[in-house]
């Protein structure tokens, strides 16, 4: 039998799957050894992840900065960092809660997934509780500090250790239980 | 009595299920002296007897179901005394052990039809229906082995717990009981030409007989798994409450890509039985088409793949499933590189033809296809090999299926207008002018009211298509003595690519969709698209296992009542979980939608949080799914002899 060009065209089919099996096998082995993860969700205790700096939100009240990697290690205080949406029903609710907390503790807001137009609006109209707003216009920095949804907060100690996050709206309970606790130190 | 058909009785009929499917593999290939030996014959009784078996183990599980055997894992985990009766029988494949076993009672049916195929002795069809029974039987063994090794579910739990889990109450939903099987249905239906496919490698026969019976097996998975798809995103649709009907979701993306692929390999068998060419290229997509159904289904269950539909991520079984794919696939393609080179095609054909229409065709619904596939397997090998985390999405997929989709829609106009082998140009203008001119008379209105161009220009592309498959049929319709005596596959033909453009509009309708959240009070009124909303009242319920509010929402326009809407909100006691039920109203023209969120108390007022929808023409989009199914079901040549053979 003669090696044609028939005979290499109709081996790259095989050829591909076996790339992609082998893709796949590499990637089965290192979730065995924890190396891999699809999910990709960071755990608390860790650095700050690098993110693309978020360029401030237009349209509201005041000059409210934009949030970088540098800024957020560089702060003295503990920062709870939200994200948010217009479009999202729980963080409605969400709000008045974070402006009680205002007061007491430096809120950074970025808005996930958003037209500035809407988030300002939204903004505006419910309160307005962050030091500093950014915007998550294609949701990047969430994926890399591993947000799967909207509302997700994350609290942040001084020098940029992530030390707690929650994968849902806060509710009082929440905040008395699990919040405050881990701010003692700092009030 | 009661203890009749336990789950030990469906245990070992999984068991008894994988040796019959052995054995199914392994008799057609046996040779003594160079003739099949004695257990050849048998092969149609052992896929019987798999059948069977298997159906057997099924109705055990749904026993133990029934019975509330809290002793058996998968139902203690799943179900629970409180969850209706008719949600004990679909949730036995509303998890990852359920769905596996549905998975391959619905293959071992598929080897049971097939060895329904009748063929005389002797007949070279008989050899290739016994060799893609081999190929049926081990490619059973295998997923059964699956079933039984790593996924069994009939384990057993001890102690036994007094209650169960309950159920994930977003699976609670009638639209849960028929589209896991239809999909499943799909999928598994394109195992029957993958099997005809290695049958003919196995032979050096790729002839016009193998495709005229192959077709209405890829009419039928086809049609189904066009139904099943089209459920899986009206599903999402009216339980999921994001307003919202395609997501790219991996699971999602792993259904589109066997769906492009069949679609190609059904256009591309059209050539092979007319005109005895494309061979090699319609063998390889019956080969892809299948090996993609069961790439999609367990990369998904491994948990390679991330997505909200995982039930479970086992790296375990993850290997086994890879093992497994890797043998069916890889032995598949290496048969396809051995053997395909000597395949020739006999006849050739000029550029303007319905043939290279059809060519056309194929090229762009496979590139579409590699499209999807590179932006699902995108991000887990990017991160991979580089280590970043990336997501992609509706931004990439729409940027770069819409410009294939054009051309696409386009050569779905001008293809059934062709003749085979060789059409004039000028014939072919003569034809469909009258459907250029209603496109061009569309494009106004089409580009007023959609704001988004690209839309506007699909939705006058959908109108092009609709438009000159009509007028197709009507020059058949001419030229046939009578409307009956027209063969089904026209019609059937004419009435997907209707369905098609249908969807179409659907999706570019549902571009101009727009919603609002508010959170009225009492008796206030809303407007969203020129319509008023007012919430009128809101009042407790209590369902069978959970506790609803349910909101009443009048929608008037100018003042005439319109729709009453009752979104709902339900929480489960068994587990605690609160699911809000959408209210849908479907009109030709639209769907009002709305979604009933939580409760904000300001003092002594109370308001009630609600996002509304005005979604234009989304109905379409499942309209056109169910006529494009019903079109295949139809093309369908169910009950003709067409399986005897040539005669001698």
């Amino acid at each position: 039998m003669t090696l044609t060009r028939r005979h290499i065209l109709a081996a790259l089919p095989l050829t591909g799957a076996a790339a992609l099996g082998l893709g796949f096998q590499h990637i089965l082995s290192s979730m065995k050894t924890g190396q891999f993860d699809p999910r990709a969700i960071r755990t608390s205790g860790e650095a700050v992840p690098q993110f693309p700096p978020l360029s401030p939100l237009p349209g509201l009240k005041g000059t409210i900065e934009g949030i970088e990697c540098t800024s957020l290690t560089q702060q003295n205080k503990p920062i709870l960092l939200n994200f948010w949406a217009s479009w999202c029903i729980p963080c409605v609710t969400e709000l008045p809660l974070l402006s009680a907390l205002a007061p007491s503790l430096t809120l950074w807001g970025i808005a996930y997934k958003d037209r500035p137009e809407r988030a300002s609006a939204f903004l505006t109209r419910n309160g307005q509780p962050f030091e500093r707003v950014g915007q998550d216009k294609d949701g990047t920095a969430a994926i890399e500090w591993g947000v799967t949804g909207v509302p997700e907060s994350i609290l942040i100690l001084p020098g940029g250790h992530v030390v707690w996050h929650h994968r849902a709206a806060l509710t009082h309970e929440v905040i008395t239980h699990d919040l405050l606790p881990l701010l003692r130190p700092f009030l | 009595m009661m203890d009749f058909f336990g789950p030990e009785e469906g245990h070992y009929a999984l068991a008894l299920a994988c040796v019959l499917a052995f054995c199914q593999g392994i008799a057609p290939f046996l040779k003594r002296q160079g003739r099949p030996s004695f257990f050849s014959p048998l092969t149609p009784g052992f896929a019987w007897a798999h059948a069977l078996a298997l159906l057997l183990a099924f109705m055990c599980l749904m026993l133990a179901a029934l019975r509330d055997d809290f002793s058996v894992q998968n139902i203690a985990e799943n179900s629970a005394l409180a969850k209706p009766l008719f949600y004990k029988i679909t949730g036995i494949w509303g998890n990852h052990e359920g769905s596996i076993l549905l998975w391959i009672v619905l293959l071992s049916l598929c080897s049971a039809c097939v060895s329904f195929i009748h063929t005389r002795h002797q007949n070279p069809l008989s050899r290739l229906k016994r060799h893609a029974l081999g190929v049926l039987g081990l490619i059973s063994a295998g997923f059964d082995l699956f079933c039984l090794l790593t996924s069994n579910p009939f384990a057993r739990l001890f102690p036994m717990p007094a209650d169960g889990m309950g159920m994930n109450p977003l699976l609670q939903d009638p639209g849960l009981a028929v589209h896991p099987p239809l999909l499943y249905a799909g999928y598994v239906g394109f195992v029957v030409p993958f099997a005809f496919a290695i049958a003919a490698l196995i032979d050096g026969q790729l002839t016009r007989l193998w495709a005229t019976l192959v077709r209405p097996w890829v009419l039928a998975a086809w049609a189904l798994l066009t139904c099943g798809i089209a459920l899986g995103s009206w599903w999402s649709y009216y339980v999921l409450g994001w307003g919202g009907y395609w997501f790219w979701d991996p699971v999602e993306n792993a259904s589109l890509i066997p769906w492009l692929s069949g679609t190609a390999l059904l256009h591309s068998i059209l050539v092979v039985e007319k005109r005895q060419s494309l061979r090699i290229w319609t063998a390889l997509l019956a080969l892809a088409t299948f090996s993609f159904s069961l790439s999609g289904t367990f990369l998904v269950r491994s948990g390679i793949l991330n997505s909200v539909h995982s039930f479970a991520n086992d790296p375990t079984r993850g290997v086994f499933i890879l093992t497994l794919l890797a043998l069916v696939v890889g032995g598949a393609l290496t048969l396809f590189a051995w053997r395909a080179p000597s395949l020739h095609d006999e006849s050739s054909f000029t550029p303007l033809s319905r043939e290279s229409a059809l060519v056309l065709n194929t090229l762009f619904l496979c590139s579409l296809c590699a499209v999807v596939l590179t932006g699902t397997l995108y991000p887990p090998f990017i991160q991979l090999l580089l280590g970043h985390t990336l997501s992609v999405g509706k931004p990439f997929f729409d940027s770069t299926t819409i410009p294939l989709t054009i051309p696409l829609l386009i050569a779905m106009g001008i293809g059934p207008a062709l003749p085979w082998l060789h059409g004039s140009l000028r014939t072919i203008c003569k034809r469909l002018y009258p459907a250029f001119l209603c496109t061009c008379a569309a494009c106004i209105p089409a580009f007023v009211f959609l704001p988004d161009r690209m839309a506007a220009l699909c939705a006058v592309l959908a109108l092009w298509v609709i438009s000159s498959s009509v007028l197709a049929l009507f020059h058949q319709l001419r030229v046939a003595t009578h409307p009956f005596r027209l063969s089904r596959k026209i019609w059937g033909m004419t009435l997907a690519h209707i369905g098609v453009g249908v969807t179409i509009l659907g999706l570019c309708g549902m571009s101009a969709a727009h919603h609002t959240i508010v959170a009225p009070r009492l008796g206030e009124h809303q407007s969203l698209d020129g319509l008023d909303w007012q919430l009128v009242s809101v009042t407790d319920h209590p369902g069978p296992n959970y506790d609803a509010r349910v909101a009443e929402l009048r929608v008037s326009r100018h003042g005439h009542p319109i729709a009453q809407l009752h979104p709902a909100l339900r929480v489960f006691s068994h587990p605690h979980q609160t699911i809000s039920q959408v209210a849908i109203r479907s009109f030709l023209t639209g769907d009002l939608y709305a979604v009933l969120g939580s409760t904000e108390h300001e003092g002594q007022e109370t308001r009630y949080i609600l996002r509304l929808h005005h979604n234009p023409l989304a109905p379409w989009i499942w309209l056109g799914g169910l006529i494009m199914a019903g079109g295949g079901l139809m093309a369908c040549p169910f009950g003709r002899k067409h399986t005897q053979g040539t005669p001698s």
